[in-house]
């Protein structure tokens, strides 16, 4: 046994200094806190630090390649799609997860996917938006590549 | 706090033995919550998912097994479960968002004993059995004698849920569940219901039907199940089905919905879930439909056609 009841999300942001993940809620209500863990979006202040042991853990700040954002990042500051930007990392991680599993959703699936992050500014269109563009992005990129 | 990951079901009885206050956990997607707030002060957390059994899903022998912490998530996107049993799988895809349906499990909601949990009542219609394990060795119990009260369940100290065993469902069998929330997704149910009917041509031949939210646990009505085996679905018969499950609410008055208001939707969801449940029986399996992700948008859909007939519901109540 080991004695810890510090959530995977203290852990990174005041062990790892990895301080992209915010936290909002705290009860897992508001998805600002989202990484995927072991590839499926979760949110890191209900999992427990210990729980991660040999899991793959991805963050926001894992998802741009290099000096290279990643076509989300870019869509959402091109279309404004934050504006405090508390909520933002966790929608960036969550609308990837949404696009890998789903690269062509429609507008209510991309609402219902995204139902497990919470914004007070934008009123969601404008991230919404950015998640459309950003699909059809990645669609031309990957038919390009094939 | 201590922390302790057991990689089988005894040595997870033997740690559970060995420290009084400790606690299993699969999601703890209510358990984390409750502690931050300081509701609960476990001893010892015991994360029950590094046990294979406990998050494994199979299919043999005419029955499902579906370990307790299996996350919904790997129900809701397994084509074949959610084939047989689209019920159990509306109610185990309506916990919370994608978030939490990555590690909320079957075991999880039942155990935490919320009258509003969305996957008791269809698992309760479909007559499944939980096998639970502590120091004494394992025993079986239908799903239905889990949960003695709000937060409460008939698990001694030390006991644990291993695994849901549901029988193949009969041919001819459809099972379906519906729940009312003053929002579309991300809520707790004001009231569920779910049906499970067997059908013999157009003649019901075999009922479930369970409600949920509306008293301190999930609820059977047998009054409608009586009203529905050997009838033909008519306009009386779904008249009767909605009165009696009117007649079994013995629910709270919250800020999410009155006593009368839960009352009368009760007997409006499951009128229609009776509806859904045999449109389903009468159905040939759709052998067409193996793609997970093509079900998860046909889910997606139904849930928005969900949300919107409730809110067409609440405008006409008004």
């Amino acid at each position: 046994m080991s004695a810890d009841s510090t959530s995977l999300l203290d852990a990174l942001r005041d062990e790892l200094g990895l301080i992209g993940t915010k936290e909002g809620c705290g009860t897992g209500d508001c998805g600002s806190c989202s990484v995927l863990f072991d590839g499926k979006l979760n949110c890191s202040c209900l999992i427990l630090a210990p729980e991660a042991e040999g899991r793959e853990i991805v963050t926001v700040e894992g998802i741009a390649d290099g000096d290279q954002l990643h076509p989300l990042q870019q869509t959402f500051l091109e279309g404004a799609a934050l504006q405090c930007g508390v909520c933002t990392p966790g929608f960036l991680v969550a609308a990837k997860a949404l696009l890998d599993e789903n690269p062509d959703p429609t507008e209510t699936e991309i609402r219902y996917g995204l139902a497990g992050n919470l914004c007070r500014c934008t009123g969601y269109d404008k991230i919404v938006r950015a998640v459309q563009e950003a699909a059809v992005q990645l669609k031309t990129t990957s038919e390009q590549g094939a | 706090m201590q922390y302790a990951a057991p990689t089988t079901v005894d040595e997870a009885c033997s740690l559970l033995a060995d420290n009084p206050g400790s606690r299993v956990f699969a999601g703890a997607t209510d358990l984390v919550p409750q502690m931050r707030s300081g509701r609960s002060e476990p001893s010892a957390m015991v994360d029950l998912k590094r046990i294979d059994r406990l998050t494994s899903v199979s299919h043999a022998d005419g029955q499902w097994t579906v370990g307790a912490a299996t996350p919904a998530s790997d129900l809701t996107h397994n084509a074949e479960f959610v084939g047989m049993y689209p019920g159990i799988s509306e109610g185990a895809g309506l916990i919370g968002s994608d978030q939490i349906q990555n590690r909320s499990s079957l075991g999880g909601n039942l155990c935490n004993g919320s009258p509003a949990a969305d996957s008791v009542p269809a698992m309760i219609a479909s007559g499944a059995r939980a096998v639970i394990a502590g120091a004494g060795g394992q025993r079986t119990v239908s799903v239905a004698d889990v949960v003695t009260g709000p937060g409460r369940t008939s698990l001694a100290d030390g006991e644990f849920i291993v695994e849901f065993e549901i029988d193949d469902a009969p041919i001819s069998t459809g099972d379906a569940y519906l729940r009312m929330t003053p929002r579309t997704e991300m809520d707790i149910a004001v009231v569920g219901a779910a049906v499970r009917l067997t059908m013999d041509g157009d003649t019901v031949s075999s009922a479930s039907v369970v409600l949920g939210a509306v008293a301190p646990t999930a609820v059977r009505v047998p009054d409608a199940e009586a009203a529905l085996v050997g009838s033909r679905l008519d306009d009386e018969t779904l008249a009767a089905v909605a009165a009696a499950a009117s007649a079994a609410c013995n629910p709270i008055d919250d800020k999410r919905g009155t006593v009368e208001y839960r009352t009368q939707v009760a007997g409006v969801l499951a009128k229609r879930a009776v509806v859904i449940a045999a449109e389903r029986a009468q159905k040939e399996p759709d052998l067409h439909v193996t793609n997970t992700h093509q079900l998860h948008r046909q889910r997606r859909a139904d849930r928005l056609l969900v949300g919107r007939l409730h809110v067409a519901a609440r405008c006409v109540a008004r």
